[in-house]
């Protein structure tokens, strides 16, 4: 079970990246197609998406890092071990 | 410990910190349920879906902020104890939403309107995003051990609660009123905004009896609370990764799941499958009513089996069976599903009559009104709208009767056609079971949800701990679900296809349940920590 958490942590630090890729690239498609009269609005709505979804992918990012790390390999039992 | 448990009673401190945050909830959910009304009150009338959309982007940044106000209470909650941080929030939610039904409309004072609302939205935002960890913290910190999923559960209850109340208030208040008064700039839709103070009050009144959770006190007697809780909770690497893994093997997906069987499902068959406005929230009101004690019981169950699988199960359900599941809603509303009554009394009644533009005088609009009646008890009724542009200015005293077709420039080539379905018993119930099951799911995910958290992370930081996840997961990932559905259905839309896919905005809850559930699976335990003192 450990070596599968090890190796999906490098499929979540690849999905990371990805999903912002993604999004830039929705963003500037839409942006580009939208009609003057909403393109204010397309780009508002674009903008609070990116500025949503890149801080969480980044922190996706550290999660897959320490997965494929093996901090997860043992979950704390106490709180000692967090503190 | 057990002499202070002894000391509180229990079931005063569930129903204190319940109503505190049932009420919050209702004021954070009235805005989302009168997002309609709300567009057309505080943005230009002519926006059309920009001013929908705009207000889903306000809507959704009353969500978004919620994780900044996690950390801001959470913070607070951990230095200065959990009973004054909740009191503080519920009374910056109670007055935000006070004042939201005394801005005036944009007809008023312009873009001040929509500005005005954005910062009580915003205060909203931030007043939940510290309340929910405090009470949860305060329940679970109460709760005698074995016991925290069950009594912690009746936490789970109030948002559920809170949007009954709200649904309930709002149909109650348009039913006495009528769509029209209901509708009005100062009209009735305001009156669940100011209702909210008086619950905030009675609220607040019963909170300040209450005394500070006994771990709190405990740890602050020893002089071992937290002198900074933010960096204690984010900045040590121990902590850290168990707040990504709360967030991302739990609550991201608990969150989805929650806004889509609660939020999506309606917005789905008011607005694709056109159920008339009363019958869709009845629709809601009935199927959250019959699935909320099955938060107490997936509560309870937790403490038996622990809380992994049967979130993870709920999780899992929804993967499997949203798509079935918003299928079916189209097709239990179709018209071609179902048999026409052929009677003229009943069936194919249409009228026309023409209304003139109150300000352009070239313009006017002949509506015309068709109802369809079916052998199941359904009613469909047709609005169409065509727009007649006139050569010249009409003259004021000129009667309809007077204007021929040599006056008219051009008639819309698109009319505008409006459907209003009301369905029959059988249908209706086959509704109401479908909104069941996704409200049993939540329940399924949300019910154990507080006291996993509570688990997870240490005494002193827990509110800070435990806030910030819940809100990114609930607000940011679950309020989202409304505002993004949408967004992904336009962007099917096509001259192909003018509605687009219809179900196509629930892949975002699908792919976001999936990546969770793998992630909860994998890394999780199911081990229930008997001991949340340290």
């Amino acid at each position: 079970m450990n070596t599968i958490k090890k190796l999906l942590g490098y499929v979540w630090m690849l999905i990371a990246p990805s999903i912002i890729l993604f999004l830039v690239y929705e963003a500037y498609d839409k942006i580009s197609k939208a009609t003057a009269a909403l393109q204010s609005n397309v780009i508002l709505q674009w903008v609070i998406i990116l500025l949503i979804f890149t801080p969480i992918c980044v922190g996706f990012f550290i999660f897959g890092t320490y997965a494929s790390k093996g901090e997860y390999d043992h979950l704390p039992a106490s709180s000692a071990e967090i503190e | 410990m057990s002499q202070e448990i002894k000391q509180n009673n229990i079931a005063f401190v569930i129903g204190a910190s319940s109503v505190g945050t049932l009420i919050e909830w209702y004021d954070f959910y009235i805005f989302g349920m009168l997002a309609t009304i709300i567009s057309k009150q505080f943005f230009p009338a002519d926006a059309g879906t920009a001013a929908l959309l705009s207000t889903l982007a306000i809507f959704a940044a009353g969500f978004i902020v919620r994780p900044f106000g996690a950390l801001v209470f959470g913070r607070l909650g951990d230095l200065i104890g959990r009973k004054h941080t909740f009191l503080l929030t519920l009374i910056i939610m109670g007055g935000s939403t006070f004042a939201i039904g005394l801005v005036p409309g944009y007809a008023t004072i312009g873009w001040a309107a929509p500005i005005l609302v954005l910062i009580l939205r915003l205060l909203q935002g931030l007043a939940l995003g510290g309340e929910y960890g405090g009470a949860a913290t305060y329940v679970a910190e109460h709760a005698p051990a074995g016991q925290r999923g069950f009594w912690t559960s009746w936490i789970q209850t109030t948002a559920t609660l809170g949007l009954f109340l709200a649904l309930g208030i709002i149909i109650l208040v348009r039913t006495n009123q009528g769509v029209e008064k209901f509708s009005a700039e100062w009209g009735g839709w305001r009156y669940p905004f100011w209702i909210s103070i008086l619950l905030v009050g009675v609220s607040v009144l019963i909170r300040m009896r209450m005394s500070e959770s006994p771990m709190f006190s405990k740890l602050k007697s020893e002089g071992k609370t937290s002198a900074n809780p933010l960096k204690e909770s984010f900045g040590n690497k121990a902590n850290f990764k168990m707040v990504l893994l709360a967030l991302f093997g739990a609550v991201m997906g608990q969150g989805v799941v929650w806004y889509t069987g609660q939020f999506y499902a309606q917005s789905f068959i008011e607005t694709v499958c056109k159920v008339e406005f009363v019958q869709s929230r009845n629709i809601m009101l009935i199927a959250i009513l019959m699935a909320t004690p099955c938060f107490v019981l997936f509560g309870w169950l937790s403490d038996k089996v622990g809380r992994k699988w049967i979130m993870l199960i709920g999780m899992l359900a929804a993967v499997l069976t949203y798509r079935p599941i918003y299928k079916e809603f189209i097709n239990i509303t179709s018209a071609a599903n179902r048999t026409k009554i052929v009677d003229a009394r009943l069936t194919s009644t249409m009228t026309g009559f023409p209304i003139f533009d109150a300000k352009d005088k070239t313009k006017m609009y002949i509506k015309q009104e068709a109802d369809t009646t079916y052998y199941d008890g359904s009613v469909f009724k047709y609005y169409r709208t065509d727009t007649i542009i006139l050569k010249a200015p009409r003259e004021e005293a000129r009667p309809i009767t007077l204007i021929n077709p040599d006056m008219i420039q051009y008639s819309s080539p698109k009319p505008n056609l409006v459907v209003e379905k009301t369905l029959g018993h059988a249908a209706y119930w086959d509704m109401i079971w479908l909104v069941f099951i996704q409200i049993v799911y939540v329940t399924m995910v949300y019910g154990p949800i507080a006291a996993f958290l509570v688990e997870m992370f240490p005494t002193k930081i827990r509110y800070t701990s435990m806030s910030l996840p819940y809100h990114i997961g609930n607000g940011v990932f679950g309020g989202l679900v409304p505002f993004l559905g949408t967004l992904i259905v336009e962007f099917t839309k096509n001259s192909a296809h003018p509605a687009g896919d219809s179900l196509a905005g629930l892949w975002y809850p699908i792919g976001v349940a999936s990546v969770c559930f793998i992630i909860g699976l994998i890394y999780l335990t199911n081990k229930i920590d008997k001991n949340v003192m340290d």
